[in-house]
């Protein structure tokens, strides 16, 4: 358990340069679905493959700081509620932190379903429990609105975590070598 | 797509020779203040005052302009969508009901919902120059160190001045790698299908994601490599001074915020102000 | 200097975690305090992996096991942490972006300060110091995008002065700096080792810039093992350095060319310790023989750009009025100061940017309305930064993406991409990670990955920075050959040799003007060209001066046309 919340500096630096990732791609890289009026945000993928690698503090901060600082960039003050929940999302992918081997090359079917059940649950409570009683909190916001909101939030966060998170796992995963096994042909 | 991050730029006014640490604890005071308090009244006064702020700090429009036509269209949609959704929340909240007009269906216009609606609308509004405020007129490189003043552990405040370094350089980096997958023959057109864009997509976030994975590690070690960590606590080079226009703001913003308190306690009896009964 | 060791290999071997074989093999190595040493050797011969072992980043970042003793000031590495060593020993890494880790200059001088919690004023007034025996002062509230390469490594030298570390190691300190900036940088290194007699480590491929000031001992590496630890007079008299791949400064090759069989009592060390006086006639009689071979007459132009006018942001002009064609056939270089504005004129070709005024034309056709794409089937570009250009992980898929994005059929993928494999040195990593190589070998993984494309104009920005003598040889070679089959090649380099030997012709940039378009032995000689756009004199001229040789450009100009022919016939 100690593990999970260790910070190193790789830690720290993982969790700067993630937000500054997490920050471009959540304003410019969304990909409109099928759906309309509705789009990827490559982020969360981003931000669940960030922390399945540096651990749920990582993933916590890179959401937070990420999102916190692309509010205040495009509407001059972070939305809290979101900001929140986003931490929390970020906080539950990173549960999926040393439990899939994607570290030793190893990330395939079992790891591929623990990992994207642990970021479907994270991002039902993040975005169904946190994020709109939050907004009812500190906004007042009306209920049936907000839990609208969250559950089209969690629906599309979990697509595509699902897709870019995953994938880029498993490329990742394809780059790492097992021990002793680098040798010129 | 500009190279810095926050179009910080130094003009000598009292705003921005407050230290960074200041204008984050009166930000934080003043947000707080306008989230907590459903008072019209409040709220106009801290947008006013922020206003004032902003002129005392010589924001130029053109500034802000994006920001403000974010922030318009997230009002409006947010506007009609809280009608859309709970048309009579304002009579909830306020406990009477008096009827403008009758529109359609389960959509009446109600004197509490207008009040209800305006109230939020002028919340939200009023934490965008607060925030425009402090981003402007606060040094970037101030503003890892002010984090850890107000008590975030400094190795997280010092992520945040990483994200801060390393996002232009991650932009420009952005930008490079989607021209050079371009001349390699990468389609980016916006009519391709739902696959190819999340394809597409990939082939850039991929090699970014890759760069960035091995940027972290040199610069984890070019952090180790000076003791990054070494100590429980760290100084900070660009700290500024306190002065007296400093412990002013503070005071000010504390004495705004305790205001709003007493307001919602002593006269509300609760967060909103109801003048309907 | 003393007597007294400061480093102390013995027996020391390391093997990487992921690796079947140790990277570096019984290493016994002395190093006495106040010495300055050079660590020279081949791409992935060991070099980097050695400075890690003595930062402590090894084992502290990278795993793997250690045999052996390693001794730091008296103490076994082994038993310190890495804060212990970084008290004692100052890493300057290769990459300045990556060690700039302040918004500003002075923040990030201030950053070891920082970690130690020193109070803001002594901070203050060390920051200043440091900043000043670098010569940054007045750029100390400047970032990092705001300042040139040679600028960022003074910060990043500057940072590591600020501890007072006995220590100093350098990986790579001249890798993407031009000639001038590389020898500032050289001297400043020297100034700080003689007024406050720390040891110092240099690991570096560029020999001959390296030599410039006087240097102790070079350490001569391969294959993780160490085959000399000389004097470099000594070291120029063996034939070690061409044995390994190495680049021996042009001179020696010079006085070799000469008939003059070098020994160490020619100080060949350093050109300005070069016994002259013996190798004279010899010269002067092998300057006489050099037969000249037929220029070429002109051919018509394929790549012509006109007027060329260009500001990233509106204000600041970064290209000024540039002309200049590339015919058919030619390899051409393009040279001039860091931050001069050569990347921005591939990008200019490449149409990643776009022109504010002129014409950039291909075969007497205007292109200003091609897209990205479509240029890219005539004119391919290897970007000075590899990451940047990598979007596969495994290198075999890396270079076969752009022909699967085209289309291409997979057998015929494979073939090419086998080829260009062989042809850049690759073939025994085929089946590696990216993640696994070295700098230099990503490099020449772009680079392949252009070549796969067939490509009818290549330009190479910085084709062999990061590169060892003999990957620079083969990847140069391919290039010329390819170059032979019609391909018209332009090379952007900091590296004078490069262009002396290979290109036909010169186009100096300087402050995004064109001041210069003449045969690379003419600019070279030209004192002016030289110091408008921070090149370096060839070692060639001075020779030339001082052995009483009159011509010198003539001089220079016969060296290359020797040299191309033994070339030819090797
Ligand atoms: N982190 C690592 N994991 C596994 N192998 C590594 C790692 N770093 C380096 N190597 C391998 O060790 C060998 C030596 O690498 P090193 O970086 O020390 O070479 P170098 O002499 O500094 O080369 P260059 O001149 O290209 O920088 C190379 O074959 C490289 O593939
Ligand atoms: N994307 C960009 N936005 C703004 N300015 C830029 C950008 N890229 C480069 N510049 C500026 O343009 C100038 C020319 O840069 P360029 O990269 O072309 O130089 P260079 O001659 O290739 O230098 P080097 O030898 O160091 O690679 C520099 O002053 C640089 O700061
Ligand atoms: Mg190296
Ligand atoms: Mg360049």
């Amino acid at each position: 358990m100690k593990e999970y919340f260790k910070v190193t500096t790789r830690t720290i630096v993982a969790t700067g340069l993630g937000a500054a990732l997490f920050m471009l791609l959540f304003m410019y890289v969304k990909v409109p679905s099928p759906i309309p009026e509705t789009s990827l945000q490559t982020a969360y993928g981003l931000g669940a493959f960030f922390a399945v690698l540096f651990g749920p503090i990582a993933g916590a901060l890179i959401a937070f700081i990420g999102h916190a600082l692309s509010d205040a960039l495009q509407y001059g003050s972070p939305w809290w509620s979101w900001v929140i929940a986003s931490g929390v999302c970020g906080f539950s992918y990173g549960l999926a932190y040393t439990k899939t081997g994607v570290e030793d090359g190893n990330f395939k079917g079992k790891s591929i379903v623990i990992f994207n059940i642990i970021q479907i649950v994270g991002n039902v409570i993040a975005w169904v429990i946190v994020a709109p009683v939050l907004d009812i909190i500190i906004y007042k916001e009306p209920v049936n609105l907000v839990f609208t909101q969250g559950i089209v939030a969690a629906l599309m966060n979990s697509v595509t975590v699902a897709i870019i998170g995953t994938l880029l796992l498993v490329a990742y995963s394809a780059t790492k070598t097992q021990k002793g096994s680098l040798d010129k042909e | 797509m500009s190279t810095k991050l926050f179009t910080y730029n130094f003009i000598d006014t009292p705003i921005h020779r407050l230290s960074g640490l200041t204008k984050l604890i009166a930000f934080l005071f003043l947000t707080f203040a306008v989230m907590f308090s459903y008072d019209i009244r409040v709220v106009l006064l801290v947008m006013a005052f922020s206003l004032w702020v902003m002129r005392l700090a010589k924001i130029k429009f053109s500034q802000i302009r994006l920001m403000v036509i974010y922030v318009a269209v997230f009002l409006i949609t947010n506007t009609v969508i809280t009608f859309f959704f709970s048309p009579e929340e304002g009579v909830k909240i306020y406990g009477t009901r008096h009827e403008i007009f009758h529109i359609i269906g389960p959509y009446t216009l109600t004197v509490e919902q207008l009040f209800y609606q305006t109230t939020k609308l002028f919340k939200y509004a009023s934490v965008i120059p607060l925030g425009i405020c402090f981003l402007l007129t606060t040094n970037p490189s101030e503003f890892a160190s002010a984090l850890n003043g107000v008590g975030v552990h400094y190795k997280a405040a010092y992520a945040v001045s990483l994200t801060l370094r390393y996002f232009p350089d991650i932009q420009r980096e952005y930008r490079n790698i989607s021209l050079s997958q371009q001349a390699r023959g990468l389609d980016i057109s916006h009519k391709a299908k739902f696959t190819t864009r999340v394809k597409n997509a990939l082939l850039i976030i991929i090699p970014l994601v890759f760069s960035t994975l091995d940027r972290i590690e040199l610069i984890s070690n070019a952090m180790d490599l000076r003791g990054f960590g070494k100590h429980r606590k760290r100084s900070w080079y660009s700290r500024k001074k306190f002065t007296k226009g400093d412990v002013f703001a503070l005071v000010l913003s504390a004495a705004i915020f305790a205001g709003t308190i007493c307001v919602s306690v002593f006269i509300n009896h609760g967060r909103f102000y109801n003048p309907f009964i | 200097m003393s007597s007294e060791s400061i480093i102390e290999f013995r027996e020391f071997s390391f093997q990487y975690y992921t690796q079947a074989r140790p990277t570096l093999h019984n290493i016994d190595l002395t190093i006495r305090k106040g010495e300055k040493i050079l660590i020279v050797g081949p791409s992935g011969s060991g070099k980097s992996t050695l400075g890690h072992c003595l930062n402590g980043l090894i084992p502290f970042s990278y795993k793997g096991e250690i045999k052996g003793s390693l001794k730091i000031a008296g103490k076994e590495t082994k038993e310190l942490d890495i804060f212990q060593l970084s008290k004692m020993l100052g890493t300057v890494l290769q990459d300045p972006d990556g060690q700039f880790v302040g918004l500003t200059v002075f923040e990030d001088i201030a950053f070891a300060l920082e970690n130690d919690t020193i109070p803001l004023p002594e901070m203050k007034e060390r920051v200043q110091k440091a900043a000043a025996m670098v010569d940054m002062e007045s750029f100390g509230f400047s970032s990092p995008y705001e300042l040139s390469g040679g600028q960022k490594q003074r910060t990043s030298l500057a940072g590591v002065l600020v501890d007072d570390v006995e220590i100093l190691l350098f990986d790579e300190p001249l890798a993407n700096l031009d000639p001038a900036t590389g020898m500032a940088a050289i001297e400043i290194i020297d100034e700080i080792h003689r007024k406050t007699d720390k040891t110092i480590v240099i690991i570096e491929h560029r020999l001959e810039d390296v030599l410039h000031r006087d240097i102790d001992r070079v350490i001569l590496m391969n294959d993780g093992r160490i085959l000399a630890d000389m004097d470099a007079d000594t070291l120029m008299a063996s034939s070690l350095l061409a044995e390994n791949g190495i680049r021996e400064p042009l001179y020696v090759t010079a006085m070799k060319y000469a008939g003059v069989e070098v020994t160490a009592e020619h100080c060949a060390g350093h050109i300005d310790t070069l016994k002259t006086d013996r190798i004279r006639e010899a010269l002067s009689a092998w300057n006489d023989a050099v037969e000249h071979p037929q220029v070429k007459p002109a051919s018509e132009p394929l790549l012509a750009m006109e007027n060329i006018h260009f500001s990233y942001d509106g204000e600041k002009r970064i290209i000024n009025n540039v002309s200049f064609s590339l015919e058919k056939g030619e390899l051409m270089a393009i040279v001039g100061r860091n931050g001069a504005g050569k990347s921005t004129l591939s990008r200019l070709i490449s149409g990643f940017e776009k022109e504010s005024s002129g014409t950039i034309s291909y075969l007497g056709e205007d292109i200003s309305g091609l897209t990205i794409k479509e240029r890219a089937q005539k004119i391919g570009v290897v970007m000075q930064n590899p990451n940047q250009m990598i979007s596969k992980p495994m290198i075999y898929d890396e270079v076969a993406l752009g022909l699967r994005l085209r289309g291409v059929e997979e057998d015929e993928i494979k073939k090419r991409v086998e080829k260009v494999l062989e042809i850049c040195g690759l073939a025994p990593f085929r089946k590696w990670p990216i993640a696994a190589l070295s700098f230099g070998q990503r490099k020449r993984v772009t680079i392949a990955s252009i070549l796969a494309l067939n490509p009818e104009v290549i330009i190479l920005d910085e084709p062999t920075a990061g590169q060892d003598f003999r990957h620079y040889t083969q990847i140069m070679e391919f290039v010329k050959q390819i170059n032979r089959l019609g391909v018209a090649i332009i090379l952007i380099t900091h590296d004078m040799h490069l262009m002396l030997e290979y290109a036909t012709r010169a186009v100096v940039i300087s402050g995004g003007e064109k001041i210069a378009d003449a045969r690379p032995s003419d600019v070279l000689t030209d004192s002016d060209v030289i110091e408008r756009a921070n090149l370096k004199e060839t070692s060639l001229y001075r020779l030339s001066q001082m052995t009483g040789i009159a011509d010198g450009t003539g001089f220079v100009q016969n060296f290359i046309d020797y040299d191309k022919k033994v070339r030819v016939h090797q």
